[in-house]
């Protein structure tokens, strides 16, 4: 019963999507206040069926409910709750429903947060929204519906991918679905734009906000996607370059340009056309990104079970939504006058080049992604493009914007001097430098991270000179000066900090740059010297979880002769999935991480059981995932902004809050 | 760019109305090639998970590697394969990888059922690789150094472990790019072998 009222809900959810995506348009275009107002409620209805038909089927995997053939397929009775429950977007439809869910949401957000936005502009977002809901619940109706029964049920389900059972991979979709949706907000106010050939401050005041949230919960979802890969794939790595990462990365890099250049847009009404195609490439690489992972044109390790028929149907709302949206951006942008000139050397200056290398970046992991696949379909010749690329192509412009990244903060609107800038930076130019020379001297001539840690230390240094520059350290008291720093708006405040965990997180890659490995086979007893430690094997045992059993390896770490590490990396076996996954033991100071990686075992010559071993030695590899987080902090502060306010009053932003949090709790 | 307001020459105005339709462009092109490969998905023409050598049908490249000095086993060049006088396993490995480790008891196991194994140890040290063969057991009637992988390369070899088996003219027949498993020794090698002669 519960599942077909989450079936019923579904398509419910459709037809109010259809009069949602034409209703308000067409009130919009004849600008009758009757059609206008029926967005609203629409949006908000939409948004309640969508959540029914989602959490009726959460219901059906919390009770295990094995006719529903998705439950089958992806739950076990055995697997604890928490699982069971996350399990509901641990597929491809039941994370589509998810997807929808959190496209309504916003949907509904731009409806009741939106009462002062022009109605006007207010129907046309609304509209776009309804519309590219219509296209996903069409899709999952037809293509991918969740809700399909099977007579009689099989006793129980097939299991889940173990590799999925973790917490991590858990939070990590629906945080990502946030980044990705959002960014369907700042489209639709794009195409409102487009349509009615008006941009101004007041649009860049709402899609500022939109975007900015956008990018925290991206900047989130990316990073405890690497972080998963770092603690459960057990490669010891953090990035792999792998096609479905970069589907992600692509509209966090262009999200990242058009949140700098929406304040341009805002605050200077300038780089108007371009912002527009931002928030559109924003939106159309996360929609690429979808494409990519659900159709099976990708060969990668963490694509969905695929199907053309599916991809084909994704491919045909790619090609009405952004290829509509790119159609129309070449109609109506020319008629949108440019306006606020500024000189080259200014705080708008800086973010045109800062929008420049993030672009020239983007265009260099969408070539590398999408090259083998072109060229494997034009010359059937199979090549991968593997990290030398992406680190050779995108280093040397990395380089440049992390140098500007310090600057641009300190110079002024419209036009500034260079000089001044650079003297207020010199004292991070020398810290940089001696960095740089203190880490070639240390490391012998390892320019890459010598360079890395220069340049974390160079972008941390950077964002504090902003603070101190605008609290006038320097020019006034030194208590007078705290006094405005702490009286500073938060959106400057998030900026630095945001700015000063990108630094963070170059530290944390540089440091990974030095990472050292080691592969070695030994018996209970016998023990290794690495990374300082005496690493001793003290023996395998066999476990037994609740849906799994597991090889357990004891190592103690000793230092001058005294144990002070114990390590337990295991091998756990799935009988369920017939799957193995490797528990990876870390033992980290937030310095360095020790990581072991139990493989095989095997009788050596002697007929003594050996175990494999992988050790890791990992310098500053938290910092990577501290400063992302650091980075979604300052985009959060930024977010809370009184100025943000200003466009959303209070209760509007108390509402925000509650969205937010309500989207972040699936956790 | 917007950013210039003053200055709105026609040429520039021309050359900006052909950028506007840029993003059109390669949305358009890209679409057409992602429709091509879903069709080609379909029909079986586009397969990006399939990992086809270039190789198959066709003889080894030309390559001649020095020995491994300590292990005392001849070299290895293009020259030996085809004078086995039957079908011959060319495995390519390496010290330091895991998964070669794991499928070592299979090369072990064909070793001693008299397939001649051939190896190509790539990118590895000396030492490290003799130390492996005197733990684990040495299943290579003969070895190849490649320790700058120019050969595999010309092999195209993706990675270690990486396995093929060519009849008795020396023409490639089949290649594997991961360690052998159970399952594949009885659903590929196997049958493969016996189907050459072994």
């Amino acid at each position: 019963m519960i599942p077909e009222i989450g079936h019923f809900a579904l398509i419910i959810a459709l037809t109010l999507a259809v009069a949602q995506s034409i209703v308000p348009l067409w009130g919009a275009q004849r600008a009758d206040a009757r059609l206008m107002a029926s967005a609203a409620p629409l949006a908000f209805a939409g948004f309640l069926a969508v959540a029914i038909s989602f959490f009726a089927l959460m219901y059906s995997y919390a009770v295990n409910d094995t006719s529903v053939i998705n439950v089958i397929q992806n739950s076990h009775s055995a697997k604890p709750m928490l699982y069971k429950l996350t399990g509901t977007w641990g597929n491809h439809e039941g994370s589509m429903v998810l997807w929808v869910m959190v496209l309504a949401g916003c949907s509904a957000a731009v409806a009741g947060f939106g009462r002062d936005l022009p109605s006007g502009l207010k129907s046309r977002v609304l509209a776009v929204l309804g519309l590219i809901s219509l296209g996903f619940l069409a899709f999952i109706l037809f293509t991918s519906n969740p809700f399909e029964r099977v007579w009689p049920p099989p006793p129980d389900g097939q299991g889940l991918n173990p590799l999925l059972q973790d917490i991590g991979l858990a939070i990590h979709p629906p945080l990502l679905y946030l980044g990705y949706v959002g960014y369907a907000v700042t489209f639709a106010f794009a195409v409102a734009a487009l349509i009615e050939g008006r941009v101004d401050a007041a649009w860049g005041r709402w899609v500022r906000p939109w975007s900015l949230a956008a990018w925290s919960f991206l900047t989130l979802g990316i990073s405890i996607g690497s972080w998963w890969a770092y603690y459960e794939l057990g490669w010891g790595g953090y990035w792999f370059w792998d096609p479905v990462e970069n589907a992600s990365l692509l509209p966090w890099l262009i999200g990242t340009a058009l949140l700098h250049s929406a304040i341009v847009v805002e605050k200077r009404e300038a780089l108007k056309i371009w912002t527009v195609l931002l928030a559109l490439l924003a939106f159309g690489l996360s929609l690429l990104g979808t494409f990519l992972v659900r159709s099976g044109v990708l060969n990668s390790v963490h694509a969905f079970a695929s199907d053309p028929d599916r991809g084909v149907f994704i491919l045909g709302l790619l090609a009405v939504y952004v290829g509509g949206a790119f159609a129309l951006f070449a109609w109506r942008a020319p008629a949108m006058a440019p306006q606020g000139a500024f000189a080259p050397i200014s705080r708008e200056g800086g973010i045109v080049l800062n929008n420049l290398l993030l672009c020239c970046i983007t265009a260099v992991v969408f070539v590398g992604t999408l090259y083998p696949l072109f060229l494997d379909l034009l010359t059937g010749q199979m090549i991968s493009v593997g990290p030398p690329f992406y680190n050779m192509a995108s280093f040397p412009l990395a380089l440049p914007l992390v140098v500007a990244m310090a600057a641009g903060p300190l110079l002024s609107w419209k036009r500034a001097e260079i000089w001044p800038v650079l003297q207020r930076l010199w004292w991070a130019a020398c810290i940089a430098l001696g960095t740089f020379i203190i880490s070639l001297a240390i490391l012998g001539w390892q320019v890459l991270p010598a360079l890395g840690f220069a340049a974390g230390l160079w972008l941390i240094a950077g964002a504090a000179t902003d603070i101190a520059d605008r609290a006038g350290v320097g020019r006034t008291r030194l208590a007078n000066a705290w006094n405005r720093a702490k009286g500073l708006p938060r959106a400057a405040w998030g900026a630095a900090i945001a700015h000063a965990g990108m630094g963070v997180t170059i530290l944390g890659v540089a440091g990974m740059g030095l990472a050292s490995e080691r592969l070695i086979s030994l018996q209970p007893g016998q023990s290794t010297q690495f990374a300082g430690f005496e690493w001793r094997l003290e023996g395998v045992r066999d476990n037994i979880g609740p849906n799994w059993t597991e090889r357990k390896a004891t190592i103690t770490l000793l230092r001058d002769g005294e144990a002070v590490h114990v390590m337990t990396p295991s091998r756990r076996f799935f009988p369920t999935g017939r799957m193995t996954t490797t528990q990876i033991s870390i033992r980290t100071n937030f310095v360095r991480d020790l990581y072991a990686v139990l493989g095989e075992e095997r009788p050596n010559a002697e007929g003594v059981n050996e175990a494999v071993l992988r050790l890791h030695y990992n310098p500053l590899a938290p910092w990577i995932w501290i400063g992302a987080g650091i980075m979604a902090l300052g985009g959060g502060l930024s977010l809370s902004d009184r100025r943000m306010r200003v466009a959303a009053p209070t209760r509007r932003r108390r509402e925000a809050e509650e969205a937010a949090r309500a989207g972040g709790s699936p956790a | 760019m917007t950013s210039q307001a003053d200055a709105p020459m026609p040429r520039s105005n021309t050359r900006r109305n052909l950028l506007i339709f840029a993003p059109l462009a390669v949305a358009g092109a890209a679409g057409v090639g992602f429709y091509a490969m879903l069709q080609g998905i379909r029909d079986g023409s586009f397969n990006p998970r399939g990992i086809p050598s270039a190789l198959i049908g066709r003889p080894a490249p030309q390559f001649s590697l020095p020995p491994l000095e300590s292990s005392g086993l001849p070299a290895l060049s293009s020259a030996d394969l085809a004078v086995a006088g039957g079908p011959v396993v060319v495995n390519f490995w390496a010290s330091w990888c895991l998964p070669c480790l794991v499928e070592h008891p299979h090369l072990m196991a064909l070793h001693q059922r008299g397939v001649p194994v051939f190896g190509i140890n790539y990118r590895d040290g000396a030492d490290d690789a003799q130390r492996f063969l005197t733990r684990h057991g040495n299943p290579f009637n003969r070895l190849g150094v490649d320790a700058n992988a120019r050969a595999s390369i010309d092999w195209g070899v993706y990675g270690v472990p990486e396995t093929y088996i060519l009849d008795r003219e020396g023409i490639v027949r089949w290649r594997w790019a991961g360690p052998i498993t159970p399952e594949l020794m009885r659903s590929d090698v196997d049958p493969l072998l016996a189907q050459l002669g072994a």
